[in-house]
């Protein structure tokens, strides 16, 4: 174990550990109409962002680059909202693109995230397939957070699981995307899980 | 110049410009027409903070463009990621990582690095966050 000195010049021009300012980030993702834009402005003060990306990057994984001469930048819009923990201390909340020709977005999104929201809705739970298999691929943690409708069939979150086919230990919530309570749940049991799953690999890695 | 938006062939000019071309000025021009950050040419993280220095150039400094200063206004009174600020500036992240990239050679602010995932934070912060986030 490795004591701690803040005062440690491991980099002398970097401001010390104690007073350095912590940005975390967690992905929002979901199918379209999941509600990905309603939990972020539950949760935090949401600002659309907007990215102009340069489609002779994106276009390597974009399979139809037909017009890609004659237009060689496009906009994609997203959400994103701050929760400040402390001064010093923020979560940023990113709700993804949700059409897939932006998967070139996540890559960057998913750098460094602490983890993700995969929100599903029941009546399209196969919207979410695509956002599932993308963190479980790149051992992101992730929990799903399944959205409760007013009218929509209730599931359990165990039938959820099954149908998901989630990784064992994969947490699933029940929520209402629209209420601030219920999305803080869901940020909580990321953000526990992520730190279960952080912990697992270190004792892995030591192992 | 809104002839565009009939979608009809410019009289003039021929089919050189149409509606699909998006708007007239395009993000890229502040920029100079550069969409990489200059030499030091880090691609910002969306998340890393971007904190102005005390004893930066001031900003009426003739070589800053009007949305360098933007920028530097809104790391005025606090640290801000790169998100923050272009949604503060209403620019796309890519014009805002190239304006960045200018101040950060001018020594007008200083830009964290964005945070390997070997080395998320440890279980004190997390459990700091899950309380916060209780109080909420």
């Amino acid at each position: 174990m490795v004591p701690e000195h803040p005062e440690r010049p491991e980099h002398p021009d970097a401001p010390d550990a104690e007073t350095a300012a912590l940005a975390l980030k967690i992905l929002v993702a979901g199918g379209f109409g999941a509600g990905k834009t309603t939990l972020v402005g539950a949760v935090s003060e949401i600002r659309p962002l907007r990215t102009e990306e340069l489609l002779s990057e994106a276009g390597r994984s974009v399979d139809d680059t037909d017009g890609v001469d004659r237009k060689v930048t496009t906009t994609v819009a997203m959400d994103f909202g701050r929760i400040t923990i402390r001064s010093g201390l923020s979560l940023y909340l990113f709700g993804t693109p949700g059409q897939d020709r932006f998967w070139f977005l996540w890559d960057e999104l998913a750098q460094g995230a602490l983890g993700a929201v995969v929100l599903t809705d029941t009546r399209r739970l196969e919207d979410c397939f695509p956002a599932v298999d993308y963190f479980e691929h790149r051992r992101i943690p992730f929990v799903v957070a399944v959205n409760c409708f007013e009218g929509a069939r209730r599931h359990d979150a165990r039938s959820v699981y099954r149908a998901l086919d989630l990784d064992a230990g994969t947490p699933v919530v029940l929520c209402d995307a629209r209420e601030r309570d219920s999305g803080k749940e869901v940020l909580i049991r990321l953000v526990e899980y992520a730190g279960r799953m952080h912990t697992a690999r270190l004792l892995d890695s030591v192992g | 110049m809104t002839e565009h938006t009939t979608g009809a062939p410019h009289e003039r000019g021929g089919h050189w410009y149409d509606r699909e071309a998006g708007p007239l000025v395009r993000p890229y021009a502040m920029t100079g027409g550069r969409t990489r950050p200059g030499p030091g040419g880090a691609r910002f993280d969306l998340i890393a903070l971007v904190t102005l220095l005390p004893g930066a150039p001031g900003t009426d400094d003739p070589a800053l463009g009007p949305e360098h200063r933007a920028l530097i206004d809104l790391c005025r009174p606090e640290t801000q990621s790169v998100a923050e600020l272009a949604a503060g500036a209403d620019l796309p992240v890519g014009v805002v990582r190239v304006l960045l990239g200018d101040l950060l050679e001018r020594g007008s602010v200083t830009v964290s690095l964005p945070v390997p995932p070997a080395h998320l934070p440890d279980e004190r912060v997390l459990r700091e966050v899950v309380r916060g986030l209780r109080a909420l």
